[in-house]
């Protein structure tokens, strides 16, 4: 039976959308509920924190990373103050590396969990899971806030180490949440995982293979659920990622239930990464002494992490000034979501927002 | 006509209370005031006890989220229904420009009303109900068809692309699950062997979801999926449509759409206590009344348990599920009960005994688990096996960089 | 088998509404919906002895009216509003108006009469800081060289006006002084915890201790 064919209506999704998890437009021109096209359109978020950098000094520049990635804010910390150390050459004390490891894992747990729950609620599950994968977030972000008072916007990380030794309450804390936490995984996983509903609905729904995602270059969790086991904590190991054990989920034919998959196997080796480092971390000092307003030679730098998202590097150049004379950041979110057309098309409309929540871009990072 | 009796709540007592004190003559004075004032306190009783269900569901499903629920107004958060009607009575009633303006205003009076026409024919009690139609069962899938109409009319009038979507996706789904519905209550009408709903509380020796549980899930599923709510809420869909057919509407309009959602649960347990549960029936001294709203109680828990849990199909899958599934189901379910009625009724009455009730269940309850375990069979036969992940030749992260 | 994934959802939710211990861990703000038996633990009795001597208690209790004041319980570090500033720390070298990535501090100072050779400081005309437009990042605290400015620990700073959202030194002078420990290890050493109600005095407030003003005068005076 041939499908019957009708006029094709052009849906503005966004910018003010329930599901565009942010001011994110999407213009889609659908025949029926099937996606025929689909074009995003991108900066109703856009504050211009790049140039907005070039008028800063390399330590304020941090609290304008914390605004891109507001999910995952330590993670570009890190990801900043590498670039600025590997610029100015300045050496990290082993036990800053150690928290910041701790950090950027737990602030990657809270991000996937935040894109589980959203990806849920996209799916309709009447905010449940959402609910359930926030409970576990709020006790990371309360050790976030025994760091360094702060639980989104954290300005944590400075060039040249971390901020503030942790206080101690917060290694019991931390213990706790390490020994609880794989059994939450467990229950929201069993709530999730093997519910015919949610597999019906996300099982080779969106499929990006791998040659596609290498084409658009994606990384992170899209990359990985795609079936190329590539991830720069291993490829390229910074901080102390050399000397921690752990395994680099994979996904087998990158659908949206691959990306969640990924995801949650994803915070489970997060966990071991964070249970070695509890184990190891040594005494010491936790910063180097940098001046106030850091003046690194003139050259350029580029340093990139893998933060929740994928690979998110920073480029700065510097003229020997106060400030960077340029700073780019390659944004994971926003390289992502090139690819949405392709996974798109010929889908329905309800499955457009699912694969657009697997994606789990957050718009501060896209528009920047 | 069977004769009337007098009851605790129905037309004809309070028509008789007016008709004492007016003069002779003055007939149809009575019969419009006790119209009146029964309609009022239906009307009322029904609001009332949709505000009180909003304020169960949200502390239900907030327990269920691992959360309270609204807690700040009144004991136990029980003003809230109030608060938000307060606060959306003050809201500005926006119309869009385009709209048309009449359907718009009407649609949510087209929803809200058939779901109070309902209550009229509910026995309530064995003396508490309004009228006793004989032909109730038809009068229940009749009446609560209309809501499709109130559905394409809020989402055509609204001229929002957005409420078009819900729109179209409600007719489709709101027809497609009429006929499974019927067929499953058509089952109970067999074994009744009447359509008024007096006769099959009355039938019920054995409780009917117990005698065909088949017919009992498929009405609970496509019940479901007419006041569409999860998996099956693809109408309003709040993350992909933001409201469905009713984005546009504001103010008391709104809050008459939210009154009618909130309104079809109630209804549809209901329904349901009075088709699949016995209805009043339970043990004494208990009477009949309590019986009947502690039933509907357990049903809406039920329902919003279900609702609190699972995530949504996507609509192709949802009418998939009716048209292959419950369709199917319910054909097969009035089959084997007709087969059933007609092997063990009594030729001359027509009449069920109870241990005729308990063989049917015997029977209908293996049947109803070889098709549900051939039903997930034959859904399940698309479970794809996951390959074991192998890393893709493309790219390797182990190599040396050249 | 298929369908069994479905049965394993409701038990969950199931779980998670029958076990308290499931909860977020609530913190209704301002205060809390309380019931007999929580009362009665408060009071440190059984809900039977209570019910007899506070009946009128007892029966909002039982009627879920009581409640009881709750509040976040905020880590000692948390960067609140309302900044814990020392005058008598402070020497207007508005390091911390050149850290700030808003530049959102305005200092404006004269020398004083006595001099700075008497061992005096610049007089401070004029500290603002518009709260309007901070963002807590509390790099100006990392700044300043005298712990003279300290985060704040409140977070109840709202106010009708955006001009009543500029703090000025004479409201950081009124103001309490509950810092915040971020970035002051001295006072997070002290086990100070901003929650508790009790005010840091300046002499306490810094990494070494302020010299005397005689101290300062005869050091100033050896020169």
């Amino acid at each position: 039976m041939s499908e019957m064919k009708s006029e094709p209506v052009i849906l503005n999704l966004g910018p003010q959308h329930p599901s565009t998890h942010g001011v994110f437009r999407l213009r889609v021109t659908f025949d029926g509920e099937t996606v025929v096209d689909a074009e995003p359109v991108m900066g109703y978020l856009h504050r211009g924190s790049e140039k907005l950098a070039e008028g800063r000094s390399y330590v304020q520049i941090v609290t304008l990373t914390d605004r891109m990635d507001y999910t995952a804010s330590m993670s570009n910390n890190l990801a900043y103050v590498s670039s600025v150390e590997k610029l100015a050459g300045i050496d990290v004390p082993e036990r800053a590396q150690y928290i910041r490891v701790i950090c950027a894992e737990l602030q990657r747990i809270a991000s996937h969990l935040m894109a589980t729950g959203f990806l849920l609620n996209d799916l309709g599950a009447l905010a449940t899971p959402l609910m359930y994968c926030f409970r576990e977030r709020e006790r990371i972000l309360d050790m976030f806030e025994m760091l360094c008072g702060a639980r989104i916007t954290l300005t944590y990380m400075r060039p040249g180490g971390v901020l503030q030794d942790a206080p101690a309450e917060f290694w019991p804390a931390l213990n706790t949440f390490v020994n609880d936490f794989p059994g939450y995984l467990d229950e929201i996983e069993s709530l999730i995982s093997g519910n015919e509903i949610v597999l019906t609905r996300t099982r080779d729904v969106g499929i990006l293979t791998d040659a596609q995602a290498i084409n658009a270059s994606i990384t992170g969790p899209m990359l990985r659920a795609a079936g190329v086991q590539w991830d720069l904590r291993k490829a390229n190991p910074y901080e102390i990622y050399d000397r921690l054990d752990f395994d680099i989920p994979i996904g087998a034919l990158g659908d949206t239930f691959d990306r969640y998959m990924v995801r949650v196997l994803e915070m489970r080796e997060s966990i071991k990464i964070v249970e070695q480092c509890i184990r190891d971390i040594p005494q010491g000092p936790i910063r180097t002494g940098t001046p106030y307003f850091i003046r690194p030679p003139a050259g350029d730098a580029y340093a990139s992490v893998e933060s929740p998202k994928g690979e998110l590097g920073f480029y700065l150049v510097s003229d020997g000034g106060i400030s960077p004379y340029r700073c780019h950041v390659r944004a994971p979110s926003f390289i992502n979501i090139t690819a949405l057309r392709d996974m798109l098309v010929g889908w329905k409309m309800s499955d457009l927002i699912i694969i657009f929540g697997s994606i789990d871009i957050v718009l501060g990072e896209v528009d920047r | 006509m069977e004769s009337l009796q007098a009851g605790f709540l129905d037309f004809h007592s309070v028509y008789g209370f007016f008709d004492f004190f007016l003069p002779d003559g003055m007939d149809w004075l009575a019969f419009v005031l006790a119209g009146g004032l029964v309609s009022f306190i239906v009307i009322n009783v029904m609001v009332m006890g949709t505000g009180l269900y909003t304020w169960f569901e949200r502390r239900v499903i907030g327990r269920m989220q691992a959360r309270l629920g609204p807690n700040r107004w009144g004991p136990f958060g029980l003003l809230q229904p109030i608060a938000d009607v307060l606060k959306l009575m003050v809201k500005e009633d926006t119309v869009p420009a385009l709209a048309d303006r009449l359907v718009f205003n009407i649609a949510p009076v087209i929803l809200l009303v058939p779901a109070l026409l309902v209550i009229a024919i509910i026995p309530f009690g064995d003396d508490t109900f309004l009228g006793r139609l004989n032909i109730g069962v038809l009068f229940i899938i009749g009446i609560t068809s209309v809501n499709t109409i109130a559905v394409l009319a809020g989402g055509w009038a609204s001229r929002n692309k957005y409420a078009m979507i819900g729109a179209m996706r409600g007719v489709a789904m709101l027809v497609s699950y009429e006929v499974p519905m019927a067929l499953s209550i058509t089952g109970v009408v067999l074994i009744a062997n009447s359509l008024s709903l007096f006769d099959v509380v009355a039938a019920q020796g054995v409780p009917f979801w117990l005698v065909q549980p088949l017919g009992f899930l498929v009405f609970m599923a496509a019940a479901s999926a007419e006041m569409s709510r999860t998996p099956f809420d693809q109408i309003e869909a709040e993350s992909e449509l933001g409201a469905g057919y009713h984005t546009e509407y504001s103010g008391m309009k709104f809050a008459i759409f939210q009154l009618a959602e909130f309104m079809a649960p109630l209804v549809t347990s209901i329904i349901a206590t009075v088709l699949f549960f016995s209805g009043t029936r339970g043990w004494d001294p208990i009477p009949g009344q309590i019986w009947f709203v502690l039933k509907v109680f357990v049903i809406m828990f039920a329902l919003l348990w279900v609702r609190a849990t699972w995530p949504r199909l996507r609509i192709d899958q949802i009418m998939a599920f009716a048209w292959k599934g419950l369709f199917a189901m319910a054909l097969l379910n009035i089959f084997v009960v007709a087969v059933e009625v007609m092997l063990l009724q009594d030729p001359n009455t027509g009449a069920l005994t109870t241990s005729d009730l308990w063989l049917m269940a015997a029977i209908n309850w293996g049947v109803t688990v070889v098709t549900i375990a051939f039903m997930a069979k034959v859904f399940g036969s698309k479970q794809w096996e996951r390959p074991v992940p192998t890393p893709s030749p493309l790219a390797n992260m182990y190599a040396e960089a050249d | 088998m298929y369908g069994l994934g479905l049965a394993k959802g409701l038990t969950i939710t199931m779980k998670n509404m029958l076990m308290p211990g499931r909860m977020f861990t609530l913190h209704q703000y301002p205060d809390r919906k309380i019931g007999l038996l929580g009362l009665a633990k408060l009071e440190g009795t059984n809900p039977i002895t209570y019910s007899i001597k506070r009946p009128l208690m007892t029966l909002k209790a039982m009627v879920g009216l009581a409640s009881v004041e709750d509040r976040m319980p905020q880590h000692s570090r948390f960067r609140g509003e309302e900044f814990s500033w020392y005058e008598d720390r402070c020497t207007g070298c508005a390091s911390c108006a050149k850290y700030c990535p808003l530049g959102i501090i305005r200092i404006v100072t004269h020398p004083s009469e006595k001099a700075v050779d008497e061992g005096d400081k610049y007089v401070l005309d004029v500290f603002d800081i518009d709260m309007g437009r901070c963002m807590f990042c509390g790099l100006c605290v990392e700044a300043c060289p005298y712990d003279a400015l300290h985060m704040g620990s409140g977070f109840e700073e709202g106010k009708y006006s955006r001009r009543d959202l500029v703090i000025d030194k004479q409201r950081l002078n009124d103001a309490p002084k509950r810092p915040s420990t971020w970035f002051r290890p001295q006072i997070e050493g002290q086990g100070f915890d901003p929650q508790s109600g009790d005010e840091v005095d300046w002499t306490k407030a810094g990494r070494h201790v302020k010299p005397s003003r005689e101290d300062q005068q005869k050091k100033w005076a050896k020169r």
